[in-house]
């Protein structure tokens, strides 16, 4: 077995077969992101607690009680039956034991060193905590219990206002018009409505600031070459080492080029010489929550059906750095296992919840990905998702012979939409809630080489209404990233890698576009300090660009911010966790619901009304930024307001990359805010067959390297790196760094 | 004044060499044999095993952090203390530290140990 490392330090495989391809893609992979692959596995696993102590003891149990391992047991199982899939995994496994087993402690990577333990042996379960731990990052999409507790505070018809599952302006990733395949017969259904009312209740914190992907690909009827170009970017937690490792994986079954996932096998978003494919999030609700009520303390019963039914009990054993071992009983119930009760995340509630979620349906991604890597044409992508269960994904496809397609592939409860199944809190005590089949797979939103000559995907809408499956569509789907990429598909012909390049890093900001003028209309100018008005004419001159020298960007980002927590702060309530409105919504609330009761200020006596929110927000934005950098003359450009960040896992400073300066935000294509954003922008040509690709980061884990941030730069300006995608190991020439070969 | 060279020196040299094939500690055994063989006075006996090590760990930890351009050996001193930061010669200079009070006390050992038997 041959490696050759190029002077990116990229490592290109060359094996005899398929399990020795695997085997040094396991020991590569260890040997420069070892620490890494295991701390993200004790993550997945809830098992922080052992290296990090008491601090993240609340964080493990609650891995736990999500049931992330014992999901990943079952898929363990379940990937074993298929002994092709158990071959190449376990191969995988061997080769990161043969690194880890010629370490002698002076050769751990420094993290060991700096936090005190030492590296175990890999086994298959963990590719399966890998593979589930991507599944809870992308699985936080559902608002059952926040939905319910705003109803319950402000009722249904400002909730009806405010969430609405359709909205006019989005384009879904399906064009409308698209034949579906309807339902063979309609599924037995309860019709009986009902809503659970609340009181207090534990949830799991979601992000403020939702992560999101782009990915598209135009047919060779838009390219320059006439052949299809398709590209990828999943935007996600900036982090050191990099969450993707680069690699070209060569064996007489394939030659496929791209990013891995250390600690899992095969290339996740990439392409070969046939076909290239990329992810973004589906976003769709696959998680519901389940009230259970138990017969006594015992907790040995629970009702269901009018009957008291078994459950069953799973004692989690946290061995906890410094404390010893601590013991968490967790109930399993026939909906899956109750996360919250009187043990866990609330202080004095008798709300047993429980969680049911696609995850814990054994599957086998793995074989999803294998079948991409060695795929040559559109069937066989089909046939590669059809194993594909969770976190849903909206899969971009292209084939060098002229193809494109999207489908958003995963397991997708059949949810009921006269009771709006899974949007509120469901009834765990009798069927009426649950899940009784899931769509099938030919059914999941799909397009292939559509008349408009492209595909794309940014976390909107996978449909238009027509679509014959109810799903919730409260608060979750994007709506300014996919116009923009739509637009400038649809403007553009004879479109190139140059291109691509380009609008990956284009830095339009369609929401500021379209809230701004409002805003500024909505502004009483008779109550703002005179001194202000220069920041009120840079914003009147502003572009709605947010490029890195930008000046506005910096005011618009913060008055949007300070007016968006204004005019939701009644909903910032710790004891009623609630989703506040998106974007799109609140600018909807600015035009559409003037005399709403939401531009009143709680905090405060006198009664607010739309203009003062608008007025006094910008007053406040300008006072506080005057306070925070001494003076208005000090105000920074956006790269600098921004200041991104790509964090150690440690969340040590020393060990992160810091003050990266680059343009973007939320909801704009180049997706870069603080500390989240593109994580690895890959661009497919298949008119001369070249790969460009880049990521914040660098291939090695290790923060003594030269190659551990090298390319954070490069990615900051929106350059790429032109992929090695090599035949054989001689035509590398110049480019190769060194090269090993491994005799097991 | 000639025993204080000679058993520097050896200390050094031993140090150093050992140091390739066995564990960090090995310069404890090294300072107090050393110290056992050449007689001095206690108080010179420590002073010539710490700067035997505090030189040899200076110097080790030098050359190792600048095989990679002092890369690690930055963020190592952002990290430790607020003494070190931005010094990666402070870290320097610790490191020799440690190293030659392990190397200084043993050696005081041996030197106390002649005088016990004695």
């Amino acid at each position: 077995m041959q490696v050759y490392f190029d002077d990116r330090l990229v490592p290109h495989v060359f094996a005899k077969n398929d399990a020795d391809l695997y085997f040094m893609q396991g020991y590569i992979t260890a040997k420069y992101r070892l620490w890494q692959m295991e701390i993200q596995t004790h993550d997945a696993a809830g098992r922080l607690s052992e290296i990090a102590g008491e601090k993240t003891l609340e964080k493990d149990k609650l891995t736990r009680r999500i049931g992330m391992p014992w999901s990943a047991e079952a898929a363990e199982e379940y990937i074993k039956k298929d002994e092709f899939s158990r071959n190449l995994i376990e191969a995988y496994c061997k080769g990161v034991n043969a690194y880890i087993q010629q370490l002698s402690p002076k050769d751990y990577p420094f993290e060991y060193k700096l936090l005190n333990y030492e590296p175990e042996e890999w086994k298959p379960i963990k590719v399966a905590l890998l593979l589930k731990n991507m599944a809870n990052m992308l699985s936080v999409y559902e608002y059952d219990i926040e939905n319910a507790n705003f109803i319950s505070k402000f009722g249904e018809a400002e909730y009806r206002k405010l969430y609405p599952d359709w909205v006019q302006d989005e384009e879904p990733i399906v064009p409308s018009g698209t034949p579906w395949v309807q339902p063979l017969s309609a599924k037995e259904l309860s019709t009986s409505e009902h809503r659970t009312s609340l009181s207090a209740m534990a949830h799991i914190t979601k992000p403020d600031e939702i992560t999101g992907s782009n990915n598209w690909a135009v047919s060779g009827s838009k390219t320059k070459s006439g052949k299809p170009i398709l590209c990828n970017d999943p935007h996600l937690k900036l982090s050191l080492p990099a969450i993707w490792y680069e690699m070209h994986l060569v064996s007489p079954n394939m030659n496929v080029y791209g990013a891995t996932l250390p600690g899992s096998p095969a290339v996740i978003s990439g392409f070969n010489d046939s076909i290239a494919w990329g992810v973004t999030n589906a976003g769709r609700d696959v998680r519901d929550w389940y009230t259970i009520q138990f017969k006594d303390d015992s907790r040995n019963e629970y009702q269901y059906n009018g009957q008291w039914v078994k459950s069953e009990k799973r004692i989690e054993k946290h061995y906890v750095r410094g404390k010893g071992v601590v013991e968490d009983e967790v109930i399993y119930t026939r909906f899956g296992p109750v996360v919250f009760d009187k043990n866990f995340g609330q202080a004095s509630s008798t709300q047993n919840l429980a969680m049911k979620w696609t995850a814990h349906i054994p599957s086998n991604e793995f074989k999803t990905f294998y079948l991409f890597n060695c795929g040559k044409n559109y069937d066989d992508y089909i046939e590669a998702l059809n194993h594909y269960t969770c976190p849903a994904q909206n899969f971009v496809f292209a084939a060098r012979s002229g193809d494109i397609a999207i489908k958003e592939q995963g397991r997708f409860p059949i949810r009921n939409k006269a009771t709006e199944q899974g949007k509120f809190l469901s009834q765990g005590n009798s069927a009426v809630d649950e899940w009784v089949d899931f769509i099938p797979n030919e059914a999941n939103p799909t397009s292939k080489n559509p008349a408009r000559g492209f595909v794309s995907s940014a976390n909107q809408h996978p449909t238009d209404s027509t679509y014959p499956y109810y799903y919730p569509g409260v608060g979750v789907y994007e709506n300014y990233r996919n116009r923009v990429i739509n637009q400038l598909l649809a403007d553009n012909n004879a479109i190139d890698a140059d291109f691509m390049k380009k609008m990956q890093d284009n830095n339009f900001n369609l929401q500021a576009k379209e809230a701004l003028p409002v805003m500024l209309s909505l502004l009483d100018s008779s109550k703002i300090n005179s001194a202000f008005y220069p920041v009120l004419e840079q914003l009147r001159q502003w572009d709605c660009y947010n490029n890195p020298n930008s000046l506005a960007a910096s005011f618009y980002e913060q008055w949007w911010t300070t007016l968006y927590d204004w005019l939701w702060d009644e909903m910032s309530d710790p004891l009623y966790p609630m989703k506040k409105p998106g974007a799109y919504m609140t600018l909807k609330t600015l035009q559409n619901d003037t005399a709403s009761q939401f531009f009143d200020v709680k905090a405060t006596r006198p009664k607010e009304n739309i203009h003062d929110c608008v007025t006094l927000t910008f007053n406040l934005m300008v006072e506080n930024l005057t306070a925070k950098y001494g003076s208005l003359e000090s105000v920074p450009v956006w790269s600098l307001f921004k200041d991104t960040r790509v964090e150690h896992l440690s969340q040590q400073p020393a060990l992160s990359a810091l003050h990266v300066m680059n343009g973007g935000n939320r909801g704009i294509i180049n997706a870069t805010n603080s500390t989240h954003g593109p994580s690895w922008r890959m661009i497919v040509d298949f008119g001369d067959m070249k790969g460009y690709v880049v990521y914040p980061g660098g291939q090695s884990g290790n923060p003594g390297s030269a190659y551990y941030t090298n390319m954070v730069d490069t990615w900051a300006k929106g350059a790429y790196y032109t992929a090695n995608f090599i035949k054989t190991p001689e035509e590398m020439g110049g480019k190769k760094l060194f090269s090993t070969t491994y005799k097991p | 004044m000639k025993n204080f060279i000679l058993s520097t020196v050896a200390t050094l040299a031993l140090c150093g060499l050992l140091q390739l094939f066995l564990p960090w500690w090995i310069i404890a055994v090294v300072a107090g044999v050393v110290a056992f063989f050449v007689p001095q006075k206690p108080g010179f006996a420590f002073l010539s095993g710490f700067v035997a090590v505090f030189a040899l760990w200076v110097t080790y930890a030098y050359l190792l952090s600048s095989a990679n351009n002092h890369l690690l050996a930055e963020k190592v001193a952002v990290l430790m203390t607020d003494l070190t930061k931005n010094s990666i010669r402070m870290l320097h200079l610790i490191t020799g530290l440690v190293g030659g009070l392990v190397a200084g006390f043993a050696a005081l050992s041996g030197s106390l140990l002649v005088k016990l038997i004695k």
